[in-house]
């Protein structure tokens, strides 16, 4: 009895198997109800991330979800449950003649740079990387392929130093998710902001989290009970602003000022406007350092569609608006004017080139 | 899991005793043949792995919103729900055996992915045998793959020699992180169950740290991803076009060195003794401390191996996701192969081609990769619980001895 059943279910199992391997040919093209017609095809790879990262892969996304519905592009999203699967999701979108494959993350640039080397013909347009060849030690670009970067470091100098106006404690910080260049860009940016203020003012404004070149790390974009801590001993240091660089795990730091009920404690969110991501808390929001990935995803998906897609590098800036600080909102009216005035000033002298941003 | 019906047997004898199924052998016949026994071993893991394929069907039916709406509209049409349904599953089920198993190059993807895996789960499995359970082949991959990349961007000697050089260091960067729990184990009694999923986190963070120095990352660059392996210290890719190289064959002869260690020699046969009952290994004159200790090293440098074959092979750099979970999946595919390395490479190559088969069913239905994390959850599940298989298909308790034994050994020590 039981051995009879036994065969049966392992008939059903093989034949089934078998049978869905015979078929695949044949049957594949209606399985995809997404198809919508003759608009591009549109193709993005997550890192493992995954695109509902709250994080990077997602803004990209954004990215590609308003060309859909705006340039009528068909859009499609492979994510990479492992680093194995880069080169086989890049693959599979080439074979699938997508015309814009859009890989996300730095750990993508290997396996892009191969792709792209292959196929001359395949436009791609990678996220937060720039191609270096650290062999010759010289920048190297491609024509198919545009490097998607960002000076985040222009907009977090900006929100550093309306943090030093703004603290009451004298003390802000801030924390990474790992110590990677994409998010010491931040630090490093906002680091220069709050050293411009104590030059300008002659007060001493402490930064807690980052020195210029090592800081507090939660060691990944996930845990957001680390986020939590860190912030917690952030705020038991005296920083009352604070900048978590670390993706989703910045709930944590909402969740740390949730539960210290204190009014004067404040955040600057990144990557997104925080009073649109995480509307509940925007009254902690100082600012927001936004890195406008989707901006720069859709703009050249929108140079595909028309036509004048070409490769090579693409810094988003504060002069191109790849980069901006976010309103004060509720926070407007604990920031003194005439640090507004100062920043408004430091803007203009970033975009025309008489102000660094790298901290001294 | 408490066998209640097979008086006198301890649970980890049944388990030792590979391929012995007590009860069988009581019938007046003499001895069942060996086929059958090898086809009722696979009983179990089978229906499991069916199991696991129908309840994954119904995920994605349930994630896939115009199957939805057919079913929503069930009263109006009822066949168009149930085909619709069909035809989802349908799709992604073909899609994924077609990227598993349908053509050279997913044969070439399934063989790559499963090298680690048949690596690291025969570092689980041979320290099952001990009944030692290893948890720690993820950290132990991530220091074969710190040795093993070390070697192999820094020491540039022409021809074949860098390869075995870096394997070795592979297996030396394991089997020093298993030796670690191993020493402890024996000398102070610390459980290896702690001491191997805490040296995991050190493993990581050990990665993560190198990943910023200037030894391990090239000039010019600060994000976490080592230089490029030498090429001749790459492994083969011997497929033209295709990804898979000789680290497969690096792990078959795994398989077989480890099935004779067990099977075959008298380290094995202490190891088994070890795990069935260290006070009798003790009075028959064997040093069970240092077999412990020798057990989760040799463990280790399986795993260690293991992280280098992925290195050196599939990625070429070293990054701090490189191993990935694959440590944890090596622990369901040594269970699903029920530490038996033959099992081990068969469940092996049913994961890589899994994992094979996903990127293909999501590239053409757009179904997550992750449904195929579930299944695979699904199946150590049932495997895991053979209790739950037999209820389902009202199997005789006697079959599925050996799983249910060796579920319940763990953690005795």
């Amino acid at each position: 009895m039981s051995r009879r059943l036994f065969r049966a279910g392992v008939l059903f199992a093989a034949l089934g198997l078998l049978a869905g391997a015979c078929a695949s040919e044949d049957d594949s093209g209606d399985g995809d109800s997404s198809d919508s017609g003759d608009g591009e095809l549109i193709c993005q790879v997550t890192d493992t991330g995954g695109v509902d990262d709250r994080s990077f892969n997602q803004t990209a996304n954004n990215g590609l979800v308003r060309a859909e519905s705006e340039l009528g592009v068909e859009g499609r999203v492979l994510e990479s449950s492992s680093e194995a699967d880069f080169e086989p999701n890049i693959k599979a979108f080439v074979d699938a003649g997508c015309d814009l494959i859009i890989p996300v993350g730095f750990l993508l640039d290997a396996a892009t740079q191969s792709s792209a080397q292959e196929n001359p013909d395949q436009d791609y347009a990678i996220v937060d990387v720039d191609f270096f060849d650290s062999d010759a030690e010289e920048d190297i670009s491609y024509d198919n392929v545009k490097e998607l970067t960002f000076g985040t470091d222009e907009a977090a100098f900006l929100a550093g130093y309306a943090a030093a106006g703004a603290t009451q404690t004298g003390k802000v910080g801030t924390y990474g998710g790992i110590n990677i260049p994409t998010v010491t860009i931040f630090m490093d940016g906002f680091l220069a902001g709050v050293q411009k203020y104590n030059e300008d003012t002659g007060e001493n404004v402490e930064l807690a989290g980052w020195d210029g070149s090592d800081g507090l790390f939660t060691g990944d974009f996930d845990d957001q009970d680390k986020g939590k801590q860190t912030t917690k001993s952030l705020i038991d240091e005296g920083a009352d602003i604070i900048m978590p660089v670390a993706g989703p795990v910045g709930l944590g730091s909402v969740a740390a000022l949730d539960e210290s009920g204190d009014d004067n404690l404040g955040l600057v969110w990144v990557d997104v406007d925080g009073c649109v991501s995480v509307p509940d808390a925007c009254k902690y929001f100082l600012t927001s350092v936004e890195k406008k990935m989707d901006n720069a995803v859709y703009d050249t998906i929108k140079n595909v569609v028309d036509g004048s897609f070409s490769g090579g590098l693409y810094t988003g800036t504060l002069d191109n608006d790849g980069v901006a600080i976010a309103d004060f909102q509720e926070w407007d009216s604990k920031v003194p004017d005439d640090v507004k005035d100062k920043i408004d000033e430091y803007k203009s002298a970033i975009i025309d080139g008489s102000q660094s941003v790298e901290p001294t | 899991m408490i066998d209640e019906d097979s008086p006198g047997m301890n649970p980890g004898l049944a388990e030792a005793a590979s391929g012995e199924f007590p009860g069988e052998t009581e019938n007046g016949n003499g001895r069942t043949p060996r086929w059958r026994k090898f086809l009722r071993s696979l009983k179990v893991p089978a229906l499991a792995i069916f199991s696991a394929l129908f309840l994954g069907g119904i995920l994605i039916i349930l994630t896939d919103t115009d199957v939805l709406w057919a079913w929503a509209r069930f009263f109006n049409d009822p066949m168009r729900a149930l085909t619709r349904s069909w035809e989802a599953v349908w799709d992604a089920y073909s899609a994924l055996f077609a990227g598993a198993f349908g053509s050279l190059s997913a044969w070439s993807e399934t063989l790559l992915r499963a090298t680690p895996l048949i690596l690291a789960g025969l570092a689980v499995a041979f320290a099952f045998k001990a009944s030692l359970f290893n948890i720690g082949a993820n950290g132990q991959m991530i220091l074969g793959a710190i040795f093993s990349a070390y070697v192999g961007f820094t020491f540039d000697v022409t021809g074949w020699i860098l390869v075995p050089l870096a394997l070795a260091g592979g297996v030396l960067g394991g089997f020093l992180w298993g030796g670690i729990a191993g020493v402890l184990k024996a000398t102070t009694g610390a459980h290896e169950v702690i001491t191997t999923i805490m040296l995991n986190f050190i493993a990581a963070f050990l990665l993560a740290y190198f990943l910023t120095t200037d030894t391990f990352l090239p000039s010019g660059s600060a994000n976490p991803i080592s230089k490029n392996m030498l090429e001749q210290a790459r492994l083969h890719r011997f497929i033209g076009g295709e990804r898979v190289d000789i680290g497969i064959f690096v792990a078959i002869a795994a398989v077989v060195l480890v099935w004779w260690v067990l099977e075959k020699s008298t380290l094995g046969f202490q190891v088994k003794a070890v795990g069935l009952s260290p006070d009798a290994a003790k009075y028959s004159g064997m040093k069970v401390a240092l077999i412990i200790a020798l057990t989760l090293a040799a463990a280790g440098g399986l795993a260690g191996l293991a992280g280098a074959t992925v290195v050196l092979g599939a990625t070429g750099v070293l990054t701090g996701g490189v191993i990935g979970n694959l440590g944890f999946d090596a622990i369901a595919v040594a269970l699903l192969g029920r530490s038996n390395p033959w099992g081990v490479l068969a469940a092996a190559i049913l994961f890589g081609g899994l994992n094979a088969g996903a990127v293909n069913m999501q590239a053409e239905t757009q179904i997550p990769v992750d449904i195929v994390i579930v299944i695979q959850a699904l199946i150590i599940l049932f495997v895991a619980a053979p209790g739950l298989v037999r209820a389902i298909y009202r199997i005789k308790k006697v079959d599925t001895e050996e799983a249910q034994s060796f579920t319940s050994s763990w953690g005795s020590s």
